[in-house]
Formats: structure tokens, sequence, C-alpha cells
């Protein structure tokens, strides 16, 4: 086995390692720094997410000039790939951090209790963590990098130390993560046994052959999908959600909500390709269970919440349902992926995926615009009125809230009408109509908002702070959704290209 | 001929309506009311050349516009009028010009906002005319139930909170079901073209088991039943209409229930009309008791918007009535109905808003002996009552006529019940106007009152004239539907259930 010991090659992993240095590099600058603000440490960070951005763009330039949308490096002895799929949710895993962290600077900037630069590079740790993930084509690769982004989110969640809340959701997270990563690992140790391999690829294509392990096997895909579950926040593993957005301070929350969400689904579409194979039956069965009872319990307690980030977070867990919904569907029938027109499927899941994070995104913006030193704005009071406050962050919001309710002509519309469409490509009417059941449960709490910013008059009416930068980046944000809305074709051209590239990937393609 | 008239008439009024936004604060109220009417009589101006321009021989959608928006699924951005829709594109964008003009001295708060919110609403119901592709048109379905949300909860009565979200609920439901309905076509139509087509005009040629058929129709049912509003789904309507500042009670009466009964005209009868007539003597019934029962609440309102709410539910039965006698006069005696309608309900409305913005109140009780002191309010009020209770010159008696001409044919006591409206809508709106106009002066309050100012006179003057106009001589109106009324009933009479392989 020693006879030829090959050097990888490093090229398709730059954007990593260039971000790992930086982060290096930020935490031992970050000691020289003095301000209380950090704004070189902050400065650093964007500039750093900037050449990541502009690396990987460099890359897929090099990659699309060889004359195709599909193409895909691996490195590593196969446990990191580099294809479509990965670049693209890189791409939006910087934008959504940068402007995760723009958004927070008012916030962080207002209280003095939380340490500014450790809470950067922080930032940067768990941006590397969801890339590993993104690129992952391991089971300990996928690991690492899930554990890496997880252990950053930790931290950063129990960084305003006198604050108990925060501290009882970092907690919370941690014993509930700890648990969820148990599960992941002894899932993947399951699946191991019965293939002998690690790597997807090889796993994909071995399971067929394993049907004599099948008790194994399944045992193993459970405990798989219970980890993934617990990550995602899908009920009935959901507790945590709730308590981390509600608890954490509103930067962290973002955070968590908003970013690795686009991991989350990588992570998701590469284990499905073991869905392809013999084991179909049993992923479906879990993941309707999953989805359907996500949308119930998010959309119904949503409706109880008086705290808008809570009220939020229960709307993240209806959201990962329907989105789950989408994947459902298309392990349907391997028979279908065979003559490789299944693809779109998932190509809607990710569509849903990536609507969902860039409005989840500007909503938490607002929610910080508008809260200032000593007041949190995040209960769903402080929004009454917003209209005669400031229009303009009031007809964002309506923007936002009819989008996450899929109210059209919005891109949370086209989101949920593509998993719609899946839904009844399959033949599962059933469960059309349960989700369709939901979103109706499920507008009024957003249609709430909306009642609260135009129907009722000001109870808080302290200035609003929000920064000119900050509201222009919102602004921007809310542009792009609604580009979006007007042209879903862009965004769902794109995830086909990534989803059909990564099934190229899946089934053992550019080896 | 490829023309842009009908992308014009969507797209004038809604870039009219952010330019209104822009203008921000109430200090510019006087620039944001210019620039809505400017926006709103352009708006009128393009679809203009859609009747003079319009072949009424033919049949085919006329002024097609097409191009490709997610061509995955092959959504396409396509438009297109036919003898139904050209009539409401034009009424809409008319009785935009009228409610922009009705808010003018009357609305103070968030001025561009009000009115930006009825240019949009403009624009996206024009949409929901001319749109010729399912999602299309479910986009704009959907959509103009925003600016509506708004109006109702911002500038509404003491109960817009209720009435705004009921309304909201109530018709998302209809509509979710819809949108299934559409993707089931979709996914069916997938044997007959790769990919599946979301064209309305495809899904009418396309054949379907009656048992396919049958679900279709109920979900078309209960979206378009929930919009007209028919009976039993009817109550967010009067909640909705009392609410509402009198500019949302004029479009909500004289467009949005429109859609509804277009629906019927677009979806359920040509998509599935095995179904329609299977289910034929339900429709009937339910327009039936939507005519009489109705109408028999419309007689104990208290409240002046509530009793012409109701009032609107009893004319709209007559339309699906119309719809489900299957015969040309029923069909287009309906859709004069529905013209007619949009002209004597959005005055009816006006009128009420006249009162109420000079007494706050519309409670019957209220007043009395208003005649005394608004002469020519109250001349104008008479000839509009005259017209909801389907006086001959009028309006309101043509298109009633036809359809009860219609329903004689087709079973004389279906006539027989549909024709107590004669009664009934005589005796609750004359009930009410004598009521309110005629006796001594009832308070202090009504002796105050000042008659009606220019700007008002003009509103009411206009839609007279449209109300007499019609009433005196409909052919300019039904001659344009004669080609595609027919063709659709053709279209309806051959069954497209699926031959047994």
């Amino acid at each position: 086995m020693f006879d030829r010991f090959v050097i990888p090659s490093f090229a398709p992993a730059i954007p990593e390692i260039f971000l790992l240095v930086m982060a290096c590099l930020i935490l031992l600058l970050d000691l020289a720094v003095k301000s209380p603000r950090r704004s070189v440490t902050f400065a650093l960070t964007q500039l750093t997410l900037l050449g990541c951005a502009v690396i990987t763009l460099y890359q897929v330039k090099l990659s699309l000039a060889d004359a195709t949308m599909f193409y895909a490096e691996r490195t590593f002895g196969g446990m990191f790939v580099r294809d479509p799929l990965a670049d693209f949710l890189k791409l939006l895993t910087y934008l959504a951090v940068s402007l995760t962290l723009f958004y927070s600077r008012a916030y962080l900037n207002a209280r003095a209790a939380i340490p500014k630069g450790e809470y950067f590079v922080l930032a940067l740790f768990a941006t590397l963590g969801m890339m590993v993930m993104i690129s992952g084509n391991h089971f300990l690769v996928l690991y690492l990098g899930l554990e890496i982004l997880s252990l950053s989110l930790y931290a950063m969640i129990a960084m305003n130390r006198d604050c108990p809340t925060a501290t009882e959701a970092a907690m919370k997270y941690f014993v509930l993560g700890a648990l969820a990563s148990g599960l992941l690992l002894y899932g993947m140790s399951m699946l191991y046994g019965a293939t002998g391999s690690l790597e997807l690829t090889d796993i994909t294509n071995l399971l067929p052959f394993r049907q004599h392990d099948r008790t194994l096997i399944v045992f193993g895909i459970v405990f798989l999908v219970a980890g993934l579950a617990f990550k995602l926040g899908l009920a009935p593993f959901h507790m945590w959600i709730p308590d981390v957005y509600h608890g954490a301070p509103t930067p962290a929350a973002l955070f968590v909500a908003a970013a690795p969400k686009l991991a989350a689904f990588a992570v998701l579409m590469r284990l499905l390709v073991l869905g392809q194979t013999a084991f179909a039956d049993d992923w479906q069965s879990m993941l309707i269970l999953l989805a359907v009872l996500s949308m119930l319990v998010g959309n119904v307690i949503a409706i109880a919440q008086t705290n808008i980030k809570r009220m939020l977070a229960y709307s993240a867990i209806s959201h990962m349902g329907f989105m789950l919904l989408g994947i459902v569907t298309g392990v349907v029938s391997p028979e279908r992926f065979e003559g490789g027109d299944n693809f779109p499927v998932y190509s809607f899941a990710m569509f849903y995926a990536v609507s969902y994070v860039l409005t989840t995104l500007a909503a938490f913006g607002v929610i910080l615009l508008l809260s200032r030193a000593g007041f949190e704005s995040d209960t769903l009071e402080d929004f009454k009125g917003l209209n005669r406050r400031s229009p303009w962050l009031a007809a964002l919001m309506l923007v936002l809230m009819f989008s996450m309710a899929g109210v059209p002509p919005f891109v949370g519309f086209f989101a949920k009408f593509f998993v719609w469409e899946a839904v009844m490509e399959a033949g599962y009417v059933w469960l059309a109509l349960a989700a369709l059941l939901f979103s109706l449960i499920g507008a009024f709490y957003y249609l709430r908002v909306v009642w609260y910013m135009y129907f009722e008059a000001p109870v808080e009416t302290g200035p609003i702070v929000g920064g000119r930068l900050a509201t222009t980046l919102v602004s921007g944000n809310v542009a792009l959704i609604l580009l979006l809305s007007l042209f879903p074709k862009f965004l769902l051209d794109i995830s086909l290209i990534c989803v059909y590239g990564a099934m190229q990937v899946a089934a053992g393609a550019f080896h | 001929m490829y023309s842009h008239l009908l992308s014009l008439a969507i797209w004038t009024p809604i870039v009219a309506g952010f330019l209104v936004l822009a203008t921000g604060s109430d200090r510019n109220a006087g620039v944001a009311r210019g620039i809505a009417l400017i926006g709103a009589l352009l708006g009128l101006a393009v679809t203009l050349p859609l009747y003079t321009g319009f072949d009424p021989a033919t049949s085919t959608m006329q002024f097609v516009e097409i191009l490709r928006w997610i061509p995955f699924l092959n959504i396409r951005y396509a438009l297109g009028v036919d003898g139904i829709s050209v009539l409401f594109v034009i009424l809409n964008s008319f009785i935009t010009v009228l409610v922009i003009l009705a808010g003018w001295k009357v609305v103070e708060n968030k001025v561009a906002q009000y009115n930006a919110a009825f240019l949009i609403m403009s624009g996206l119901m024009n949409g929901i005319f001319t749109a010729l592709d399912g999602i299309l048109f479910y986009v704009f379905f959907e959509a103009s139930l925003i600016p509506l949300y708004i109006i109702v909860g911002v500038w509404g009565g003491p109960r817009r909170v209720y009435a705004a979200i009921k309304f909201f609920l109530y018709t998302l439901l209809g509509s979710l079901l819809f949108l299934l309905a559409l993707l089931y076509l979709h996914v069916e139509s997938m044997q007959y073209v790769k990919g599946g087509t979301f064209s309305i005009l495809d899904w009418q040629r396309m054949p379907l088991t009656l048992e396919a058929q049958g679900w279709l129709f109920l979900a078309f049912l209960i979206a378009f039943a929930v919009k007209v509003p028919m009976f039993p789904v009817h109550t967010w309507l009067p909640d909705a209409h009392v609410e509402a500042p009198t500019g949302g009670s004029v479009v909500l009466a004289a467009i949005a229930l429109k859609l509804g009964a277009y629906g019927f005209l677009r979806f359920s009868l040509p998509i599935t009309p095995d179904a329609a007539h299977e289910y034929a003597g339900l429709l009937i019934a339910l327009s039936l008791i939507a005519v009489v029962y109705i109408g028999l609440i419309a007689l104990v309102q208290t409240d002046m918007k509530k009793l012409v709410a109701y009032s609107s539910i009893a004319h709209m039965g007559f339309v699906t009535l119309g719809f489900f006698l299957f015969s040309a006069l029923g069909v287009e005696g309906a859709l004069v109905q529905m013209i007619s309608h949009g002209f004597v309900s959005a005055a009816m409305f006006l009128c009420i808003g006249v009162l109420y913005d000079r007494m706050h109140s519309r409670q019957i009780a209220d007043y009395g002996g208003v005649i005394n002191t608004m002469p020519r309010f109250a001349a104008l009020f008479l000839f509009f009552a005259m017209a909801n209770a389907g006086l001959p010159a009028t309006s309101g008696f043509v298109g009633e006529f036809m359809v009860i001409l219609a329903a004689v044919k087709f079973n004389f006591w279906v006539a027989f019940a549909a024709a107590s409206t004669l009664i009934i809508g005589a005796a609750y709106t004359l009930w009410m106007y004598k009521r309110v106009i005629f006796g001594a002066i009832a308070n202090d309050h009504v002796r105050a009152l000042t008659d009606l100012s220019r700007r008002e006179t003009l509103i009411l003057v206009l839609l007279a004239l449209c109300v007499l106009g019609m009433g005196l001589y409909p052919a300019p109106f039904t001659e344009v539907m004669h080609a595609s009324v027919q063709n659709l009933l053709d279209h309806i009479a051959h069954s497209k259930i699926l031959p047994i392989r």
C-alpha cells in the first residue's frame, strides 16, 4: 500500500486553505487591535470572505473554460470534491456570512459584553466548517466539517456570558448537538461495518450488493437520519431550535439560522446518494414522517409565539420540513433515476433552501436594524406600527413575511410551488394536501406580523438607529429576493446544473 | 399581430403605483394624488385600443403575447384576451380612475400608500383577466390579495383586522386547492406534451376521466365560490365590505368578485365540461339560494354597506345561475350582469361613501330626510338604487332579464325563483332608500349635510352614464362577446371524457 505515496492535489481546496490561514492570522492580529469595536478585525474578516469568493469564482471560471457545465475535481483520495454544487453553495455561504456580519455590526458595537474579535474569528471558523461540509464526500470529512461548525456556533451563542438565556441556549445546543453527533457517528460506523468504506461514492456503489446485511444498513440509515434531523432541526428532534434562536444574541441566532442550512442541504444531498440505491424505501418513509411532523409542529406552535425570534425558529422548523418534502419525493422511484430524469426534484429542494436562507437573512437583518443599545426589538409587540415609524423597513418586512408565507409573486411561493410540483409528480396527492393545510395555518402568523406593522399604532417609539450601510444591505438583500421572484428561472437553472453535477459525482463519474 | 398592449395594461398602473410610493410621506400628498391620477388615466388609455382594435368575429385569443418564463416547467408569460375577458380589463381600468378620484379628499393618512395599493392592485387584476398560463394566472390571482389585505387593514373600520385576516385566509384556502388542481393538470398533460404544459388553452383541449374532472371541478369550485362568493362560503364578504374604506369596497364589489365568476368561465366550464354538467344542479341550487335567501337577509340589514354587500352576493348568484344554464342567452346575460354589477355596485358603495364621509355612520337609523339637504345626491342615488333593483332601461335590467329568459327555457320553477329577485331586490334597495333619503330631517347631523361636491358629482355622473348607456343600448357590450361565448358553449357541449383504451 505504501509503495506509491502520491501527494494529493491541494488546488480544489485552496479556498478552505486560504480561509484557515487567514482565520489564524486574524486571531493573532486581533491581539494587537485595541479598539473595542475591532474595526480592523471586522474589515479583515470581510476581506477574507471576499478573497475566498474571488478564489472560488476563479476556480469556476477555470472549470467552465473546459467548455462543460458539469465538472468535478476530487482530491485527498476522493474525500473532497469540488463540483458546481460545492462552488455555488460556497459562494452563497460567503455571501450569507458576510451579510450576517454586516447586519450584526451595530448590534455588537452597542453591547460591550460581547468580545468582538473572537466573534469574527469564530464566524470564519464556522464558515470553514460549512465549506468542508459542502465539499465533503467522505463520512469523516462530513463529520469533521460538522464539528468545526458546531463548536464555533456553541461558542458564538455563549459569547454574551452575563446573559443567562444565552448561556442556557448554548448549553442546550451543546448537549443536544453532542448527542446528535453521536447518533450520526454511530450510523456511519454501521454503514462502514456493512460496506467496509467511509467514502460516499464507494458506499453508493457497494450498498446494492449488501442486501444480506439489510438489518445493519437500515439501522445505520436510521441513526444517520436521526443525527441529520437533529442538525436540521426537524421535528421531533427540533427542541433546541426555539431555545437557541430565542436565547442567543440576535447575530448568533442569525448565524445559526442562515448559512448552516446551505451546508446542511449539501450534506443531505451527498448522503442522499445512499437513498438512490436499494434502500430508498427505508429513507423515504422516515423522511415523510419527519417532514409532515415538522410542518405540523412548526406551523402550529409558531402561532402561539410572542417573540419574533422564537416565531422564526418554529417557522424554520416548518420550512425545513417543507424542503425535506422536496427531497422525499425524489427518493420515490429509483427506476426513474436510472432514466436520469429524477434530478429536478432535488433542484427544487435546493431552490427552496437557497431562497429560504436569503429570506431569513433579510428578516433577521430587519430585526437587527430595529434593535439598539439595551433594546432587543425581538417581540412581536415591537413591530407594532412599524409602518408609521419607518415605512421602508415595514415594506421590506412585508415582502419577507409574504415570501415566507408562500404568497406569490414572491420567491417563497415559487419555492413552495416547485416542491408541490415534485410531490404531485410523484403522485403523493395526500402529502400535497397536508402541505397545503399547513401552509394555510402558517400564513396566519406571517400575516400577523404584517397586521402588527401596518394596522396597529406604535407601542415602541424609540429612534431607529440601524445605520445606513446595514439598511442599504438589507434593502439589497430584499432586492435580490424580488429579482428572484420575478425571474425564478435563474436560480432554478443553477440548481439544476448543481444537482445534476452532484448526481454525476455520486454515480462515480469524474474519478 | 404582435402587440404589447396587454403588458402595458398590466404594468402601467403597477409602475405608476411604485412611483406614487416613492413620493413618501404625507407632506407630498398632493404630488402622490397627482401621479396616481395620471397613472390611472394612462392605465385606462392603454386599454381603450383593446376595444377599438378588437375583432368580434373571432373567438381566438387576441393581442397575444408569449414569453418563456420558467422554461424548465414550460411556464410562460402568456397573455391574451377574448370576448369574455376584454371588457373586464377596460372596466377594471375605468373603476381604478374612479377609485383614485373617490379617495382624493377623503383619505388623509398615508396617501401615497393608499393610492399605490389601488394602482398595483389594478395592474394585478388586469393580469388575472389576461393571463393564459395557469401559473401566471395564479400568481396574479394571489398577489392581488396583498394590496386588498393592506387596504382593508390600514384604512378600514373598527373591526378591520378581523375582516382583513378572515378575507385573506378564506381566499387563500380556496386558491391553494386551485393550485393543486393546476399542478394535477400539469402532471396529466405530461402524457401529451413533453414536460407538460401550463397553458390554459391546451388544458381546455385535454381529455380527462370523469373522476379526475370531478375532483378538479370541486377544487376549482372551492376557489372560485369563495371569490364570487357563493352561498355558503360568502361570510367573509359582508365583513370585508363593511370594514373596507369606500375605495376598497368599490374595487372588491366591482372587480374582485368578478374574478371568481371569470374563473368559472376560464377554468371550470371548459376544462371540466362533463363534471360541470354533472354538478350543474348543485350550482343552480346554490345560486338560487344566493338569490332568494341572501336577498331576504339583505332586507333585514341595518347597516347600509352590509345591505349592499348582501345584495352583491344575490346579484352574483344570478351570474353563476346564468353560467350553469349552458345557453348562450344565460352566459351572455351573466356576463352583462357582471359588468352592470361592476358599475352599479361601485356606484352604490360610492354613494354610501359620500354619506359616510359626512356623517361617519353607515347605520340606516342615523339617517332620514337627506333629500332636503342633498337633493342632487338624492337624485343620483335614486337612479343607482333603481338600477340595483333591476329597473328597465338601466343596465341592471338587461342581464337579469336575459338570465331569467334563459332560465324559463331551462325550467319554469328555476326561473320563478330567480325572478323573485325583481321583487326582493326592489324591496331591500328601495326600502333602504326610503328610510335614508325621504321623510323629515331626522337629526341635526342630517340638517348640516352639504350636497355633492364637483368631484363627487363627476364620479357619480360618469357611472350613471355608463349604467344608462348600457341599459338603453347594450349591443356594444354583447356583440363583443358573441363569438367567444358561442365557442365556449360549443366546447362545453362536447364531452372530453377520456375514451377507454
